[in-house]
């Protein structure tokens, strides 16, 4: 027999040689994670600093002025608002729809393969690619026109497949003996799916929802191409009415602009004096996603409390 | 039937399939009448494995069968069977069939639901598995899938349940409480309620002790010998102290196939086969 062991300092020399390796990769961890912080945090600063003068409460309720000191943003963050309304209320069910169907129902052969690959690659389509198509369809092929609702579908087509990979990705974490559990009481698939596939995978969906939000709250390129406008100074008609039946949905077909067109729009200007305005926008754009970001955490911490297999 | 030349069967096999017939028996008390019984029956994960070769066994009503065997044997393949779970996974298919008495369905034909036959026949499974819901609703699944909404008639299955899975005392005040916050031997119970309150004809347990500590695997065990006064229990164990402790029937499983049949006593002191006395005495497996 071959004995390997060493002496006791032979041993804790190995152990240090080894160890060093610890020491080296968690340096260039803290190097990799410090160089992605601090830029972020460069960028943020100084747009906080260029902006800082602007973020007064007026910024919030002026409509966009030929004079700099004048200009607000309550169109674009009107704006912002209703066309995430849309994009969550058409992507939402769509995607979960799609990934419930994909996971629990879909037959497992070379179709869905091929629908699965194509899913994942339409996450890395250029947001413009759906600007155009949005432009093509929505516009000029449904006649929907420049409004908030072309935007509202364009922005959910861009995160559909970012919610249904969510979604599937929620269903799969689902212990396979949870599920065989509502089967063996005699449940059908969709009365598993009812009571267990969906309220179990609800956090992630909504993580996925959120996280997918967050980027399309930022899209500048696919809401140009379909024609929103850079200079707005009215609102959309009111949602709610003073008549029967005190809904309206006349907002969804308005002109509109978003808090990244009217960033992009100050950007260009020659005078000065806007460049803080689009500051002061970006900073709040910032912040609102966020807040987003933030409204998911609270979101899946609640929601993932009672959850335990 | 008699056609049969299954060398491994037992006398007690061949039996008559008349519904409530008694089979003929080794020992001297009659068997009691068959609740199911499996013929010929083979499965095949996909196209390749036969994880079970021509299985014959009868399942006597209102006993305990026991299904031993090394790993890898067949044995939890085999009561999955009984309940159609492989049904649930693509490319899994059955021979044979499992006639459930004393309609005489066979439980594998292609025209009998999986649905129905696992509202007949329950399961508890060898990890505890409650629902993330509260231990109320654990308890009620199986009724609200059948469209049960009546309250009362709800809250008494729920009691009547939970008391004969012996945890009614322990959870009375708590029912709105998150099932899988309990210990492992209650979350197990838990499981046993659940798979009680549809008043299933055969309960199936998948080595539902292996993840028990002592004291949990005592309470199952004397829990399971209590209830097959009203239900037809059958087993798989690793333990074979086990089997010999709540069975009244027990199969010895090898490589797919039932190798022996008999009361357990039978098994335990005077097996016929070679290949059972060797495992039984722990020569092999």
């Amino acid at each position: 027999m071959t004995y390997i062991a060493q002496t006791p300092d032979q041993i804790r020399g190995l152990i240090a040689r080894a160890k060093r390796w610890d020491v080296i990769f968690v340096t260039l961890g803290i190097i990799a994670l410090g160089i992605g912080l601090l830029t972020f945090v460069a960028l943020f600063v100084d747009m906080l600093a260029d902006g800082w003068a602007r973020l007064r409460p007026e910024f919030f309720t002026q409509f966009p002025s030929r004079r700099a000191g004048q200009a607000g943003i309550l169109s674009a963050w009107v704006g912002t608002t209703l066309v995430m309304l849309v994009t969550a209320a058409v992507a939402v069910p769509l995607g979960v729809a799609a990934g419930l169907y994909l996971e629990e129902y879909a037959p497992k052969n070379w179709v869905t393969d091929i629908i699965e690959i194509n899913i994942t690659n339409l996450a890395g389509v250029p947001s413009i690619v759906y600007g155009l198509l949005a432009l093509g369809l929505f516009v000029y092929a449904f006649g929907l026109g420049q409004s908030i609702r072309t935007a509202g579908l364009t922005l959910a087509l861009l995160i559909l497949p970012v919610v249904i990979v969510a979604t599937r990705e929620a269903i799969r974490s689902i212990p396979g003996m949870i599920r065989e559990g509502a089967y063996a009481v005699g449940a059908t698939k969709w009365q598993t799916v009812r009571d267990h596939i969906v309220p179990y995978s609800m956090p992630g969906i909504l993580t996925g929802v959120i996280i997918g939000m967050s980027r399309a709250i930022g899209e500048t390129a696919p809401i140009i191409t379909i024609g929103a406008l850079t200079f707005i100074a009215f609102l959309p008609p009111a949602p709610v009415t003073a008549n029967f039946p005190f809904l309206s949905f006349e907002w969804l077909t308005a002109p509109f602009t978003v808090m990244p067109i009217q960033m992009f729009n100050w950007t260009s200007r020659p005078d000065e004096a806007f460049h803080a305005n689009a500051a002061a926008a970006g900073t709040i754009l910032v912040f609102m996603t966020l807040a987003m970001n933030g409204l998911a955490i609270w979101l899946r911490y609640r929601l993932r409390k009672n959850i335990k297999w | 039937m008699e056609a049969r030349t299954q060398p491994t069967t037992h006398a007690t096999m061949l039996g008559s399939a008349q519904p409530g017939a008694k089979a003929p028996s080794a020992s001297d008390a009659p068997a009691p009448p068959l609740k199911a019984e499996s013929r010929d029956l083979s499965f095949y994960y996909g196209n390749k494995f036969k994880a079970l070769k021509s299985v014959t066994m009868p399942v006597h009503e209102d006993r305990v069968t026991a299904l031993i065997g090394p790993s890898g044997c067949g044995k939890s393949t085999f009561l999955r069977c009984f309940n159609r779970m492989h049904d649930l996974y693509p490319g899994n298919r059955y021979e044979g069939e499992i006639v459930l008495h004393p309609d005489n369905t066979n439980l594998l034909a292609d025209d009998v639901d999986p649905i129905e036959v696992r509202m007949r026949v329950s399961m508890v499974f060898q990890k505890p598995n409650p629902f993330p819901k509260s231990i109320y609703e654990n308890v009620a699944y199986g009724l609200r899938v059948r469209g049960v909404r009546n309250r009362n008639l709800l809250d008494e299955k729920v009691e009547e349940s939970l008391r004969g899975a012996a945890l009614w005392d322990e959870v009375k005040h708590r029912l709105n409480e998150v099932g899988s916050n309990l210990s492992g031997g209650q979350q197990q119970r838990l499981c046993i309620a659940r798979a009680l309150a549809t008043d299933p004809e055969i309960m199936l347990f998948d080595e539902p002790t292996s993840a028990l500590d002592p004291i949990a695997t005592a309470s199952i065990e004397e829990l399971i010998s209590e209830l097959k006064k009203k239900v037809t229990i059958l087993i798989v164990t690793h333990n074979m102290q086990q089997a010999a402790r709540v069975s009244d029937y027990t199969a010895y499983m090898y490589l797919g196939e039932v190798i022996e049949f008999d009361k357990t006593d039978t098994i335990f002191f005077k097996p016929r086969r070679k290949e059972t006395e060797d495992y039984i005495t722990g020569r092999f497996g």
